[in-house]
């Protein structure tokens, strides 16, 4: 078997036994509460009566995989050469109002509206990672802090700019929100997908976001530059050994720059799904906190993005069990305990199955090798 | 000595059969020593011979998987090293483990502190301190900070630090490889009056002159193996070496010079200014021909890693470089090594290798930007993977495929690996820092012929070793740093290492002579 399939199956391995693991647990704390652990799963499992709610179901499911997935590869791209960039809740926050903005103030033709709003997300995103980068870079200003710091400083420019400049709202209006985009910037969904297969289109929450393609594709790029790109491989060296990748030519401080503001990019990107996909404005019901489950996402998901992929999936079905969950009589609150338990679990199983790996791989070479090492003794 | 251990004399430490299936090339193999209290105990080996992994094991940092360890006769089985340290052994490792910005006294009390009231109690530990330091003959300065010490002085803190802990049988661990001639019969010094206490003292080295003098008994391993167990007054040095590598010893020397008038490297006027007063390069200049080693000789922590990392752009100097008659001073570290510059690092696990990535992405490494690793914005996989296999057939580095982890790999071929590396296209100008520190003899002899070669190809070096006999064997000047400076310039066919060393410690005034 080749050493990289090996250590691919030995992490899947480790991610199976988490969650097992944080089932049991979970069912601890759902007796706790006075629910039973069999009625709460059959809820997970609950999509509803009718074909058209069990679709409406599923396209919930992905419609809130899509900003996870992101939010995930965003954190990922820092977490490669460890840099942590806790910032992106900020970044996408404050790109997603600047792209909503933006959008509403002209109309275009439907490609040219979308590709530019994307491009202002991305370059909002980016803007606002290149400043810890930059403070990092010119005085060591840990991103961890910096970031931490900007997110305040975003949310709150969020909550002045959607009241003040940004605001669109209209007479009679409850929530506070920014112009209402064109109907040439609303990304087509993909509801027909779901007619291939003879079920009723979804109809709540503007169904299945056609964005998911958006994110396919930005998950295949990332795939491409992260492990085929001479940039990924001088981001892999430099989290693995930085002063080896200096000692290769590989400048620290260009790649700090260069990794912060692809991850704020990508992080730009995060609320884009939701507002071309549905609202059609940036609003006070924008979903919030995105950005930290990413930093969950991307954990579980070690950092790749088919890991990410799957840990995306797999916290929205656990979050779109919510509502059944509540009319089983079990406590809402149990996914955001499960989640907890795999994302922790998922981080100890990770270090456990990568000592392991290493540990096999050294066993193999030396049994390969082996056959000039102990055999001839008497001297 | 009490009464009962006086009538029938156990020994100190009793290792039996011990195996270690074990990461590496060699694993310990049914490993047989005793060693009598009260004598310093060689080791000897190869390096990669497996001294090491058997010294973790006697000091609890890695479990056997077979045999027993007995300690003054009574069996025991170590979990952690506090284990070890709970019984009375003492490890002091090759790389020293000290905090540069604590004092002596504050190293030697690190875990081990005397409270009283719940503050440490400097007192009590400066008078165990002296007391220990009078008894021993371990002179040091409690009050010193470690970051002004030389290395001599550390490793006199490292012992201070074992006995402070109440060892009673230390463990070196190749103690004089960082020390110079001169150094090196001061710790013997310190070993014998060790001794003289009552003692045990196990001795780890390749160098068999070393051992030869100082140690009572000796054990050589091979191969993960005990070969045989020797008195030092029934063998020569010779038939130590023979026992240890079952082969005759290669040597460094070069024959004939191949040195050109064209020069490759010119360093003129690099300085380093360091956090004080002192000057971490003060003024060096030299130059480098086509086909020449240059080698500089100087007790580590003399400006020789500031040295090298200026030369390949790492850190920032004042002062010009020019690489065959290029003004290289504000390039940066890649376009550098573009320009033809190899790069063998002192530490090849800090600056070298990517330990948790594959040999091929370890190919790469350095070379991103250039053939075959390159292709447009893209790793070229498949050509780095083929030109790894070319390395790995040309340098015989041991390994299953070039898809294993570099960590896989022992420490002579992930060397072999990296000097594979730096030749690949074509180098003008190669730097060499230790370029066999810590490899086999095999591996140390291919390295020194792939050197020879390059030499003879044109190649400039510049050799950095405190290996004395690679030094004066290999180079075709040497000169040596002190304090930052360049002390003297010296012709390495009339040099002897004693002499070398009275330079190195600044013991002879630095006079030009060539």
């Amino acid at each position: 078997m080749p050493a990289g399939l090996n250590r691919a199956l030995l992490t899947v391995a480790g991610a199976i036994v988490a969650v097992i693991l944080a089932i049991a647990i979970c069912s601890v704390a759902i007796v706790a509460a006075g629910g039973g652990p069999l009625d709460a799963f059959a809820a997970f499992f609950n999509f509803g009566p009718s074909d058209r709610a069990q679709m409406n179901g599923v396209a919930a499911l992905i419609d809130r995989a899509i900003p996870l997935f992101i939010a995930g590869l965003a954190v990922a791209v820092g977490f490669r050469m460890n840099l942590f960039n806790i910032g992106v809740e900020g970044q996408y926050r404050l790109a997603a109002i600047c792209a909503a903005y933006v959008g509403s103030t002209f109309v275009a033709p439907p490609v040219i509206q979308i590709v530019v709003i994307i491009v202002v997300a991305a370059l909002v995103g980016g803007f606002y990672a290149l400043i810890p980068a930059v403070m990092k870079v010119t005085r060591g200003v840990n991103e961890v802090i910096s970031t931490i710091m900007l997110n305040y400083i975003a949310l709150n420019l969020t909550a002045y700019l959607v009241q003040g400049p940004f605001s669109g709202q209209k007479e009679g209006q409850l929530t506070t929100t920014t112009p209402e985009l064109p109907e040439s910037a609303m990304f087509p969904d993909l509801n027909f997908v779901f007619e291939w297969f003879g079920m009723p289109a979804p109809t709540r929450a503007g169904g299945l976001w056609g964005f998911l393609l958006v994110a396919v594709v930005l998950g295949v790029v990332v795939w491409l530059v992260l492990e085929r790109t001479r940039f990924g491989f001088n981001i892999k060296a430099s989290g693995l050994n930085g002063p080896a990748a200096l000692a290769s030519g590989v400048g620290p401080k260009k790649m700090i720059i260069a990794a912060m503001v692809m991850s704020g990019a990508i992080a730009g990107l995060i609320g884009l799904p939701e507002i071309l996909g549905d609202r059609g404005a940036f609003n006070s019901n924008f979903t919030a906190g995105l950005g930290f489950l990413g930093i969950a996402v991307a954990l579980l998901g070690r950092n790749k993005p088919g890991g990410i992929a799957i840990a995306a999936l797999l916290f929205a079905f656990l979050d779109r069990a919510q509502g059944p969950l509540q009319e089983a009589n079990v406590p809402a609150s149990v996914v955001t305990i499960i989640q907890g338990t795999i994302v922790l679990l998922v981080v100890i199983a990770n270090e456990i199955t990568k000592r392991l790996a290493l540990r096999l791989e050294e066993r193999r070479a030396a049994e390969q090798l082996g056959t000039n090492a102990p055999a001839e003794v008497a001297a | 000595m009490s009464a009962d251990t006086l009538a029938t004399v156990k020994p100190a430490v009793e290792l039996e059969g011990i195996t270690k299936r074990f990461p590496g090339v060699v694993a310990n193999h049914d490993i047989r020593i005793t060693v009598q209290p009260g004598t310093v105990h060689a080791i000897v080996g190869e390096n990669g011979a497996g001294k090491s992994t058997l010294m973790k094991i006697l000091y609890g940092m890695q479990k056997p998987d077979e045999g027993t360890i007995k300690v003054n006769g009574a069996e025991v089985s170590f979990r952690t090293p506090s284990d070890a340290i709970a019984v009375g052994i003492g490890m002091v490792h090759q790389h020293f483990m000290l905090a540069d910005n604590f004092t002596v006294l504050e190293n030697i009390v690190l875990g081990a502190e005397p409270k009283r009231l719940g503050r440490l109690d400097t007192a009590a530990a400066r008078r165990r301190i002296v007391q220990l330091a009078e008894t021993h003959g371990l002179r040091v300065d409690p009050d010193r900070l470690v970051e002004d010490l030389g290395v001599g002085d550390r490793q006199r803190v490292e012992i201070l630090k074992v006995l402070y802990r109440g060892a009673r049988i230390l463990i070196l661990d190749e103690p004089t490889a960082v020390l110079v001639p001169q150094e090196v019969e001061e710790l013997f010094q310190n070993l014998r009056e060790l001794k003289a206490e009552g003692l045990t003292v196990i001795f780890i080295s390749h160098k068999l002159d070393e051992v030869l003098d100082i140690a009572d008994a000796i054990t050589v391993i091979r191969r993960g193996t005990t070969v045989a167990s020797v008195n030092p007054s029934d063998v020569t040095a010779r038939q130590l070496a023979e026992l240890m590598v079952g082969s005759e010893l290669p040597t460094p020397e070069t024959r004939e010079s191949t040195v050109t008038d064209t020069v490759t490297l010119q360093v003129s006027e690099l300085t380093m200014p360091g956090e004080g007063e002192r000057l971490l390069l003060d003024d060096v200049s030299f130059e480098i021909h086509q086909g020449e080693i240059l080698g500089i000789a100087g007790v580590e922590g003399n400006g020789q890693s500031e040295l090298i990392e200026a030369i390949m752009g790492i850190r920032p100097a004042q002062g010009r470089i020019e690489l065959a008659g290029q003004d290289i001073t504000t390039w940066s570290t890649l376009k550098r090594r573009e320009s033809g510059i190899g790069y063998i690092p002192e530490d090849r696990h800090r600056q070298g290798l990517l330990l948790e990535a594959s040999l091929w992405e370890n190919r790469v490494l350095g070379h991103q930007t250039r053939k075959p690793a390159r292709s447009g914005i893209w790793i070229n996989r498949r050509a780095s993977k083929a030109d790894t296999e070319r390395i790995v057939k040309e340098y015989d580095v041991r390994t299953p495929s070039v898809e294993t982890l570099a960590l896989a790999l022992s420490g002579g071929n992930q060397q072999k690996l990296i000097v594979g590396r730096e030749m690949s296209g074509d180098p003008v100008f190669l730097i060499a820092a230790h370029p066999t520190r810590g490899v086999d003899v095999g591996a140390q002899a291919a390295i020194w012929d792939h050197l020879r070669n390059a030499r003879a190809a044109g190649l400039a070096v510049l050799l950095i070793s405190a290996d004395l006999d690679e030094l004066i064997g290999l180079s075709d000047t040497i000169q040596v740093i002190y304090r930052g400076r360049l002390v003297a310039a010296l012709d390495p066919s009339d040099i002897t290492p004693e002499r070398l060393g009275g330079y190195m410690t600044g013991a002879i005034a630095g006079t030009e002579e060539t």
